[in-house]
């Protein structure tokens, strides 16, 4: 077996332990290149069928391109897509890019409010009808239990310290001062009511690990991560507003793989394209401890 | 492209005393071999100039703010790096007794292990007991780092002290260091590069050669096979109709057409399909691979049974194991209470029956107690509430390992070192031989579920004489009857005068005769897709153990009838004979479909 099958392997173990433990799983789609491989795990670990609803947390800020691809992967395969949003903070315009807020906080009230109270069902969830072709309002408000979610070990800190499987209190918050052991692939699956936990199958992948794979199996990525021509891309998809592309030649997964083993990106970290790691000290500790992904 | 995707990838672990310099060891690696990203190391130093403190190379793996603040490393980071050779994930576990369950999830991924000591400070009490787990979590290449040389001078003396101890140390629990190597982290002698001018005495390896002469281990294909089953799946969207037995191959390989049987159950089938998504079909999946097959005959497996393959060395099957384990929790092990006990993808309830010796895993004395405490190490006698099948650790060392959990949380793990003969044993090999010589139907007991529209059950009725279980149980029967079930009222007498007529008396052996044929009987009438509705007085556990071997224990459901519970049997509803007849009917008949065996009309 070679690097991408061992890793491949594994994320699919978990993905089947996850759900064979939970009753109310599903997985975080942020739409960006992680989470994708991710579902595309799921559709491997279980012949072709995603057996959760796919959730997305909608800032309102992503960049169109994201939506249009989410809506259309969804309905080729025919996943269950499930969105939720904070429709108050969007309201009252409490936003960073409205001038009112700074991004740390714009991040909390967009994304980490907004994830805790989509996955507890509090605030309505939108589904798409793949009748229709349009969301609507989803009948199950049942929190969710199991919260798969798509982030890497070498991404940052905070990151590296994590677990397969990673329990949540009622706060939604991480306690990582005193962690769940973890050996021999048997994970903290037993939990007491109220609380949640995450499920990362894809901690042990670097960023070039997950482009090997997109290769491999030709998996369908937003064309923004590819330079249209501008010398520009992204290399990591977020808001509009604290995401700026970077200056690069690669104009396909190939070159990208090239460009990060042994070109410009070798010795440059991946999040150095988003603005709120900077603000918090150069960590994400902060907003993670709260349920920021 | 080629030649990375042969790269091989290979897990350390870095463990020892607190404050010994383990994460050290690994910024200083990470910044001479150039491995960090631009302007990482500038932006650490930095951050310690503004905030005053001393800038430490531990920092770049402490990332937690809380680690930095005391100096320590709380939970076990992981830290990609990479050499000619190989893709690593060096494991930098944290040296405090405090977190010796984190030390150990990151141990237990690691296929060898760096262990770093204090030259100053010696060979301590996490020195040792850290190569003890290490070498029961099954980590085999050690190699031991001597740090902090230049406190001492550099002294070869030193040195050569530490080597002699700490080898005097493994030796007792049965382990050859790969290496020692004097090194300072701090100033990064013989990390990545060798130091003529401070050690010219050292000319061996530096920690940057070890890394890549450690050796990896081959996979274990010729073993016999066996898979974990973790699911059976059977997804009827887009009008799929394959039903996948998945889960991820331990050992061995598996190839179209092999004979597979499942334990505990003993149950034979043979391999149709080996299933794959985005690829071209396989003919054969080997260990480490997350797999999935289909099956020539429909067999009733679910998660929890061992796939093995037939003519390969079987399982072992009991209820009853010597082990040896470690125990994280902060209460201890004790006997007459309930664990949840996991092994590869069986849950089962264990006992502790027998504490054979504790061990301090700090200083290898042995102790007699009769509980474990926390961070001790003991060998120990458990009591399942079923039998799960394993390989003992010396066979196969990925089945027989696993997990104690307790209020939610795993407490322990550890590692079989034998299978014991239980009460049952004779009884599980006739019932394993029965299963495996099983003629089976062309309808799947899931077409019969269908057409049937319900799922076949056992039903137990048990309580004191005195109380009217046969009303309950005949009322129920025409209920069900008239609601178009297939269902079928059996009291204990049927049996006993026709099929037992040759076995008399209540004793001993000749009552578990009884059962074992009353469950036999069971076992036909649900196979055929009956609801099976029994009555019996006063069963015991020993007696449903024996129905539970007998018949796939999902498909047992137990009532007891009446206010007081005179036997030891674990049921799963009780009656309390406030109600009438009738009332008892709709109690059950409620039941059922809260259970699904049968489903609420809409
Ligand atoms: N003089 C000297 N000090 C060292 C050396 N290596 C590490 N230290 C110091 O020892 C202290 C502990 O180092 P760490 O790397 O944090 O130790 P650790 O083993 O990772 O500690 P835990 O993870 O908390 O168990 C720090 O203050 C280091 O600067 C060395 O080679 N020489
Ligand atoms: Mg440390």
């Amino acid at each position: 077996m070679d690097h991408l099958e061992q890793l491949e392997s594994l994320s699919v173990h978990i993905l089947r332990e996850a759900y064979a433990s939970f009753k109310n799983l599903c997985m975080l789609w942020s739409i960006g290149k992680d989470s994708t491989v991710l579902l595309w795990l799921a559709r491997k670990a279980f012949y072709g069928h995603v057996p959760f609803p796919l959730v997305h947390i909608d800032t309102n800020f992503k960049i169109p391109e994201m939506i249009a691809y989410r809506d259309r992967l969804a309905r080729e395969w025919g996943l269950e897509m499930v969105y939720g949003m904070n429709e108050e903070a969007l309201r009252e315009k409490q936003t960073f890019p409205d001038g009112a807020i700074d991004r740390i906080a714009c991040c909390r009230n967009l994304k980490s409010t907004a994830l805790a109270n989509t996955l507890s069902g509090k605030w309505p969830r939108y589904v798409l009808n793949h009748k229709t072709g349009s969301y609507e309002v989803y009948k199950n408000t049942e929190p969710y239990t199991g919260v798969i979610v798509g982030v890497r070990a070498d991404e940052e800190g905070s990151r590296s310290k994590e677990r397969y499987f990673s329990p949540r209190d009622r706060e939604n918050s991480w306690d990582f001062g005193d962690q769940p052991p973890e050996f021999w692939n048997q994970f903290k699956t037993d939990f007491p009511p109220g609380t949640h936990l995450r499920i990362h199958p894809l901690l042990d992948w670097t960023e070039l690990n997950i482009w090997e794979y997109i290769e491999r199996e030709n998996i369908p990525t937003v064309s923004l991560y590819y330079n249209q021509g501008d010398g520009k891309r992204y290399r990591s998809l977020g808001c509009y507003p604290c995401t700026t592309p970077i200056e690069s030649p690669s104009r396909n997964v190939a070159e990208i793989i090239e460009e990060l083993k042994s070109g410009g990106l070798k010795n440059v970290a991946e999040r150095s394209g988003r603005a709120q790691d900077k603000d918090d000290g150069g960590g994400l500790e902060t907003l993670r401890r709260d349920g920021y992904m | 492209m080629a030649e990375i995707l042969e790269k091989q990838k290979m897990n350390i672990v870095i463990a020892g005393h607190v404050d010994h310099g383990k994460s050290t060891v690994i910024g200083r690696l990470l910044a001479d071999t150039g491995s960090l990203p631009d302007g990482k190391l500038e932006q650490v130093q930095e951050n310690c100039r503004r905030n005053s403190k001393p800038f430490e190379y531990a920092f770049l793996i402490d990332a937690l703010k809380d680690e930095q603040s005391q100096g320590i490393t709380i939970d076990t980071a992981r830290v990609f790096f990479k050499t000619v050779k190989r893709n690593y994930i060096i494991l930098d576990a944290p040296g405090h007794i405090e977190f010796l369950k984190n030390m150990v999830t990151g141990a237990a991924r690691a296929e060898a292990a760096l262990l770093v000591i204090d030259a100053d400070e010696g060979v301590r009490e996490n020195s040792r007991r850290h190569g003890y787990m290490m070498s029961m979590l099954g980590i085999r290449q050690i190699a031991i780092l001597v740090n902090k040389m230049d406190l001492k001078a550099y002294s070869r003396d030193v040195f050569e002290a530490i080597v002699k101890e700490y080898t005097a140390f493994l030796k007792e629990i049965n382990v050859v260091p790969a290496c020692f190597i004097p090194v300072s982290a701090m100033l990064g002698d013989n990390i990545a590069a060798l130091s003529p001018q401070h050690m010219p005495w050292y000319t061996g390896k530096t920690v940057l050669d070890m890394l890549d002469a450690f050796e990896k281990e081959p996979p274990p294909l010729d073993k016999p096979f066996r898979m974990p089953v973790q699911d059976v799946y059977k997804f009827t969207r887009f009008g799929d109709n394959r039903r996948i037995v998945a889960g991820t191959i331990e050992t061995g390989s598996l190839a179209l057409g092999d004979e597979v049987v499942f334990y505990p159950s003993g149950k034979k089938s043979r391999v149709k399909t080996i299933e794959c998504f985005n690829a071209p079909a396989q003919t054969q999946a080997v260990c480490g691979t997350a797999a999935g097959f289909t099956l020539e005959e429909q067999i009733y497996v679910t998660r929890g049974e061992l796939a093995t393959k037939a003519g390969e060395p079987k399982p072992r099957v009991s209820s009853r194991i010597r082990v040896n384990l470690f125990w994280l929790g902060r209460d201890p092990l004790v006997q007459k209470k309930d664990y949840l006990f996991k092994l590869g993808t069986a849950r089962v309830t264990a006992r502790l029956e027998e504490v054979r010796r504790v061990i301090d895993a700090s200083d290898l004395n042995a102790a007699s107690k009769n509980q474990v405490e926390r961070h001790d190490v003991a060998e120990c006698v458990f009591k399942l509430n079923r039998a799960i099948a394993f390989d003992p650790t010396s066979d196969i060392g990925a089945t027989g390992r696993f997990v104690i959990v307790d209020n939610y949380e795993i407490r322990g793990g550890g590692i079989i070192a034998e299978g014991l003969d239980d009460r049952q044993t004779w009884l599980r090999e006739t019932v394993m031989l029965r299963n495996y010589k099983w003629e089976k139907s062309i309808i799947s007991p899931e077409k019969r579920a269908e057409k049937y529209n319900q799922k076949s059950t056992l039903l137990v009725l048990t309580g004191e004489k005195q109380v009217d279980r046969k009303a309950i149980a005949k009322q129920l029967e025409d209920r069900l009857f008239e609601d178009g079930k297939v269902v079928y009222f059996l009291g204990i007498g049927n049996v006993l005068y026709g099929i037992d007529a040759d076995i008399k008396g209540r004793d001993g052996n000749q009552h578990q005769e009884h059962m074992r044929r009353l469950s036999e009987v069971a076992n036909i009438l649900l196979d055929a897709g009956i609801i099976l509705l029994l009555t019996a007085v006063e069963l015991t556990q020993d007696d449903l153990e024996i129905m539970k071997t007998t018949v796939s224990p999902e498909k047992i459901e137990t009532v007891w009838v009446g206010e007081n519970v005179t036997t030891d049997i674990a049921y799963d509803l009780q009656l309390t004979q406030h109600e009438n007849v009738e009332e008892s009917v709709d109690i059950l008949k409620a039941y059922l479909q809260d259970k699904g065996i049968i489903f609420r009309p809409w």
